[in-house]
């Protein structure tokens, strides 16, 4: 008699997770798409906007933050936004459905190939940002651990967002056409290219229902001094309401991910 | 639900999408170890049949039973039924940027009892192509490591779907070695084909599909009366060619051999082959691809 205990679902995702940065790795147009280009933003926008914002803090450094809760949404949503249909065209996702591999552990993966796709991001801005554009890192710890749990909650939620929006894209080639649209507009929504405050209220209320906006806010809570939370839409940084509303985020992506996930395109 | 040994048992399966009634009742019981094909035209009901099988797809009514476990089956009994078969689908073509080796070792980790990677990897002779990327295979070696991975995690039965598209006619010898050999070790194998030659060759029993019903299930040599059917002689006679159909083609050339002094020139005997008696079952009208 064979066993039939099968490998758990945490371990079979690991292992896929190591598969899919191995992939990542060797696909050099999204390698260098992924990571070159918000160095190429960040490079772009810090010699146009060269002024100070306000008493040392310079566009840079407002931008560098934008630009890190930015990555967030391009790695885990658009990316998996794209990526996902892609895998269901070509008959990879069928072909999992009909091992033992649980839908737990691909997802598992896709965490975390995001994560560690943004962990390099956020390394390659900040060594950038610090060389060229005389970025300052935060010096507190508090503000180290404001930073780490917005890259992990903010890697999940994306990730959750990412895959419960792979059910809309029809096709594997007309995902980038759906899915990039939504993710510049919230860019400029939600304060990553302008300053926030500078935006009109309206576009400003439609973006704090997103959590691209939470997250830059976040990032500005990171790397912005005390002082400049008085500029801020609410006059404080928010923490706590920001950690909430990406959680309710992540948790929203990773119900409907559950509910409507899709192995293969219906004919 | 199930009858004893038999591996996959089926009765009443329907189906319909929408209006069209993609398999209108079927009844099938395949055995422990055998090699079952499935033959019909698309359209046929044939892949859907399949799909409900793999648990793909959900059915309308009938009963069904694979490895004494409905195909409708989720969560972690659903894990385990699964990680008794291995399947084959048509078309796969991912994960270019992965050596062979690679992907074949990473699918071993799904499983409870996978087989030994570089053995798996030997016995769909991609053994020299192991460290090369996918994306650098062939159309026919990477059909092979579509195999590689339906046979990796050492299934009891394994449905394989048109697998030798592709092949050139020495790797389909091989392929159907293959699979014999794991017929042999006790896997049942489900194979629906287009190639009609290729069931012939590997199946023990044959099933033929058309308008989502089993018009008849046995074995190749049998089917349709194949057995029995009329015989074609043809010969060169000295107005031009000829051929005539006979129940009695020994009768018909010992005529012969009388009216020629040495050997009847250009003698052939031919039997319905099977492609012959399947074209006739399904109506001919409907393509047979």
């Amino acid at each position: 008699m064979k066993q039939n205990k099968v490998p758990s679902a945490l371990t079979i995702g690991i292992a896929r997770g190591g598969l899919e940065i191995k992939q990542f790795l060797r696909q050099r147009e999204s390698v260098v798409f992924t990571l070159a280009f918000p160095i190429m933003l960040l490079g772009i926008f810090g010699s146009v906007f060269t002024n100070e914002l306000t008493d040392g803090v310079t566009f840079s450094q407002y931008f560098v933050a934008g630009m890190i809760a930015s990555g967030l949404v391009n790695t885990g949503f658009q990316q998996l936004a794209i990526m996902i249909p892609v895998e269901r065209d070509f008959g990879t996702l069928k072909r999992l459905r009909g091992t033992p591999m649980p839908a737990a552990s691909y997802f598992i993966g896709k965490v975390i190939v995001v994560f560690a796709t943004m962990v390099i991001q956020v390394l390659l801005l900040l060594i950038a940002g610090i060389i060229f554009f005389g970025v300052n890192l935060p010096t507190s710890p508090a503000k180290w651990l404001t930073f780490t749990w917005l890259i992990l909650l903010g890697s999940a939620a994306s990730t959750s967002l990412g895959i419960a929006f792979s059910v809309i894209p029809k096709s594997g080639r007309g995902a980038s056409a759906v899915v990039s649209p939504v993710v510049i507009v919230l860019q400029f929504f939600s304060g990553v290219f302008f300053v926030f405050t500078d935006l009109p209220a309206w576009m400003q209320q439609v973006a704090a229902i997103f959590p691209l906006k939470w997250m830059t806010q976040g990032m500005r809570s990171v790397f912005l001094p005390d002082s400049f939370a008085a500029r801020e839409v609410a006059g404080t940084w928010e923490t706590g309401r920001t950690f909430l509303i990406i959680l309710a985020w992540f948790i929203a992506g990773l119900f409907i991910s559950i509910r409507t996930f899709k192995w293969e395109q219906q004919k | 639900m199930s009858d004893s040994g038999n591996v996959i048992s089926v009765r009443g399966l329907k189906k319909s999408y929408g209006s069209t009634q993609a398999v209108a009742g079927i009844d099938l019981s395949i055995a422990q170890g055998e090699i079952f094909a499935l033959l019909g035209p698309n359209g046929a009901g044939k892949t859907t049949t399949v799909e409900i099988l793999e648990g793909f797809r959900t059915r309308d009514s009938g009963d069904v039973s694979v490895l004494e476990t409905d195909p409708a089956i989720k969560g972690a009994a659903g894990r385990i039924w699964r990680n008794r078969i291995g399947i084959v689908l048509q078309s796969t073509s991912d994960a270019g940027d992965l050596s062979v080796q690679e992907t074949v070792a990473h699918f071993a980790k799904y499983y409870a009892n996978p087989r030994s990677v570089d053995e798996v990897i030997e016995s769909v002779g991609l053994t020299e192509k192991s460290t090369e990327l996918i994306r650098t295979l062939s159309g026919g070696q990477r059909r092979r490591l579509d195999v590689a991975l339906g046979i990796i995690g050492s299934p009891e039965l394994l449905f394989l779907d048109e697998p030798t598209t592709g092949f050139d006619p020495e790797a389909r010898r091989a392929f159907w070695a293959l699979i014999k050999s794991l017929r042999d070790s006790g896997t049942t194998i489900v194979l629906t084909t287009h190639y009609l030659d290729e069931a012939e060759a590997l199946a023990d029993r044959v099933a033929v599909i058309n308008h989502g019903q089993i018009v008849e299930v046995s074995t190749p040599a049998l089917l349709g009366g194949r057995a029995t059917s009329l015989a074609t002689v043809s010969w060169l006679s000295e107005s031009g060619p000829k051929s005539e159909r006979t129940d009695n083609p020994t009768a018909l050339i010992r005529k012969l051999t009388e009216s020629y002094s040495g050997e009847i020139p250009e003698l052939t005997v031919k039997r319905a082959s099977l492609e012959d008696i399947y074209l006739e079952m399904i109506g001919g009208a409907d393509e047979a691809e």
